[in-house]
């Protein structure tokens, strides 16, 4: 398909970017390796970490590819992306950890 | 003077009486898009919140998602990775026709909008398939009065049908009234092999098992609803339902959108107001739904 048209190419790099990232999960997610589950950071196990990163990385392809905010002033890019960056983990920051001081007062 | 304010103007933002070089439609799709981003952050935040409270009651949800249409057996993670998928190449001829509206390529824009209608529908009934299969439920499980899931494993410490073990056909229409709980409790009696599995994870041999069974024991689940579901915490259905009807909303509203986007595409509008920037606008909502389900599919089925 990419051949049709020559200025198509950057879609289909990001398509497979985004296909091999998700396989790449699905996979880690059958197998879950040993060292991954058994590793404990933060709460939780490495292997979420994993797939945490690999979900930022591909919501930054469709972000700034697909949406062309990579194209948009800086002034523009700042105005979307700093609200999603510093109230995001600050809610999950506030709700995580007393979700488990919650648990921890039951038991 | 207003002359002179407007040329100050659009040196500092650089963008004229378009602040950030964008049109209005776009930079308030943008902020839309933005609260809509947190709206999902905040239930996304509220599961992670209930997921460790209860972190020992909580399903594994590739124990739960395990099926895959027209095959038998166990397929964990393969149906959402297919939806994944989906969703992926909608985006992605999505961004085909944004890029066609730019040249100014009717019949291209067409193409690639109508492929990306299919893709959206494919979602959407594949949703149907699975939010089906979720309810009608698959193997089964017992609650006790204290409203804890408990589930029938074999001497291999595996989950089995409560149906199997019953001699029950699980989709015959009267599957609930042939589903007896006291007979079941006299089977378990007598099939040393079945131990159970709590909530929290912890086999029961047989003997506590029965014990429980008798003490504690109240009814089958059978599938899932609101109240309770078979899978485990009741919490986890109502997320269940409650975040993936919500995305599963908005890839409605977006092949809504997208149809009348096609319409509009064909009846010329664009070609007369001069530029295709309405494929654009609807083309980052679209990006947007695909950008919300890369994080449920993470937070619902991987974590």
């Amino acid at each position: 398909m990419s051949s049709k048209s020559n200025n198509n190419w950057w879609i289909w790099k990001v398509f497979w970017i985004l296909l091999v990232v998700t396989a790449v999960e699905v996979v880690l997610g059958i197998i879950k390796p040993q060292y991954l589950i058994e590793t404990k950071f933060l709460g939780t196990i490495l292997l979420n970490h994993v797939f945490i990163v690999l979900t930022i990385i591909k919501a930054a392809y469709i972000v700034m590819i697909f949406m062309h905010l990579g194209d948009e002033r800086p002034a523009l890019q700042w105005t979307i992306i700093l609200p999603a960056i510093i109230l995001i983990p600050y809610l999950l920051f506030i709700l995580l950890t007393e979700g488990g001081y919650t648990h921890f007062m039951r038991f | 003077m207003a002359e002179a304010n407007n040329t100050d103007f659009g040196q500092a933002w650089k963008g004229g009486d378009k602040p950030f070089a964008a049109s209005y439609g776009k930079l308030m799709m943008w902020f839309f898009l933005v609260t809509d981003a947190l709206t999902f952050s905040g239930f996304l935040a509220a599961y992670g919140f209930s997921r460790f409270k209860y972190e020992l009651s909580w399903p594994v949800p590739d124990e739960v998602f395990t099926h895959f249409p027209f095959f038998k057996g166990e397929y964990p993670l393969f149906f959402v990775a297919l939806m994944t998928f989906i969703l992926i190449m909608s985006s992605v001829t999505m961004v085909l026709a944004v890029n066609y509206g730019h040249k100014m390529k009717k019949k291209q824009v067409i193409l690639w909008l109508s492929l990306t209608i299919i893709g959206g529908i494919t979602f959407l009934g594949s949703q149907a398939w699975e939010w089906g299969h979720f309810i009608h439920g698959d193997k089964g499980a017992i609650i006790t009065e204290e409203k804890e899931i408990i589930h029938l494993v074999n001497d291999e410490k595996e989950i089995t049908s409560v149906y199997k073990f019953m001699g029950v056909d699980s989709y015959s229409k009267d599957r609930f009234s042939q589903m007896n709980y006291e007979q079941f409790v006299e089977k378990f009696k007598l099939q040393n092999k079945y131990k159970l599995k709590s909530s929290n994870k912890v086999i029961l041999e047989h003997d506590d098992a029965v014990t429980l069974l008798e003490s504690k024991g109240k009814d089958f689940v059978l599938g899932a609803n609101l109240v309770k579901n078979e899978y485990g915490h009741a919490l986890f259905a109502d997320y269940f339902f409650f975040i993936t009807g919500f995305h599963g909303f908005h890839v409605f509203s977006g092949v809504v959108l997208l149809i009348i986007l096609l319409i509009n595409v064909i009846a010329n509008t664009y070609e007369k107001r001069g530029h295709y920037e309405m494929v654009e606008k609807i083309g980052l909502y679209w990006h947007f739904v695909d950008l919300v389900w890369v994080f449920v599919f993470t937070f619902f089925y991987l974590v």
